[in-house]
């Protein structure tokens, strides 16, 4: 196997990660809404969480993203 | 942002973020130009923005407002009373990687906050102010209760003691890593999908005319990749500063 194609399997191997993140977000996202659906008065204080939760889910995807970046190009 | 290479582009989605000087030997980096352009854009919003000081606040004075009054509510809410001290120090860092972040998207400028060394900084700021914080507020029980909380089992110390200092230590890399993965990952897709137009304009399917119109699509999508990166940068900026209030919390009153 040469390089390249090697480092294309890589990159695609490290992005797998990326499925763990979808059930996370999705995970987030439906107690969200579950949870604004069962008590509509709470959805300020709530949704600031799921936003935050959000964000540091998405962060791990961004670190398969950046390995995924670094084998391909770096 | 497409390199040719021996006539063919291709995808060089690092090459924007390399540094080159602006003042020649002084090492004055278009990175180091924009900080300058934040910093300065920051004051001038709370300089300008509060100088009418009126009653009934304008546009810009109401801008103003709200970024002090939602920091401040936020040190409050996350740290408790003695957040007030970190208020200043929770604005600062807010509004520097805010402006990086924002500034970052206008076209040819520059993220500084896309380069670990700059948002590691940062990170290992936060960080070692927490450390001090803590062992001042509580002197030398901060290595003991901390490490080690009330009420767990001795038996479990060999364990807990390890798995606390490293959690602790890895906040310097998590902090950092979030912010700067988050900001080069939105700048490479950026760079990809302007590449592929213009590796379809070139391609010339179909006699040079379904080729650009197809690349017209990626700049459709990089359109939207402009409002989800003005969504991520307000929200990385506000990540960083909720986390660094609740490491402070943590240093205040120990979990």
């Amino acid at each position: 196997m040469d390089v390249a194609a090697a480092k294309a399997l890589g990159a695609g191997i490290a992005v797998i990660a990326l499925a763990g993140v979808g059930i996370g977000i999705g995970n987030i996202f439906s107690s969200l809404v579950s949870s604004i659906a069962r008590n509509p008065t709470a959805r300020d204080q709530v949704f600031g969480l799921g936003i935050l939760g959000f964000a540091l889910t998405e962060a791990v995807a961004l670190f398969a993203l950046l390995i995924a970046f670094l084998i391909l190009f770096a | 942002m497409a390199a040719a290479n021996g006539g063919e582009p291709t995808i060089d989605a690092l090459g924007q973020f390399k540094l080159y000087s602006l003042a020649g030997p002084l090492d004055f980096t278009q990175s180091n130009l924009m900080m300058v352009v934040g910093a300065a854009l920051t004051l001038a919003l709370l300089y300008f923005g509060m100088r009418p000081r009126a009653i009934v606040p304008g546009r810009l004075q109401a801008a103003a407002e709200l970024a002090y009054k939602f920091i401040y509510d936020m040190c409050i809410d996350q740290v408790g009373p003695e957040g007030r001290k970190f208020f200043p120090f929770v604005f600062t860092l807010f509004f520097f990687v805010l402006m990086g972040n924002l500034l970052g998207i206008i076209p040819y400028s520059f993220t500084y906050t896309s380069h670990i060394a700059v948002t590691g900084a940062l990170a290992l700021m936060v960080v070692v102010l927490v450390t001090i914080v803590a062992i001042r507020e509580n002197g030398a029980r901060f290595f003991t209760e901390y490490f080690f909380p009330k009420g767990a089992p001795v038996a479990l110390a060999p364990l807990i003691i390890p798995i606390e200092v490293i959690s602790y230590l890895s906040r310097i890399v998590s902090l950092s890593v979030r912010l700067f993965a988050n900001m080069v990952a939105g700048h490479v897709m950026f760079a990809v999908f302007a590449t592929f137009t213009i590796l379809l304009a070139n391609s010339g399917m179909l006699g040079h005319v379904v080729g650009p119109a197809v690349g017209l699509l990626p700049i459709a999508v990089n359109i939207a990749l402009v409002g989800f990166e003005l969504l991520v940068a307000c929200l990385q900026a506000y990540v960083f500063a909720i986390l660094t209030c609740i490491y402070l919390h943590d240093a205040v009153h120990l979990h």
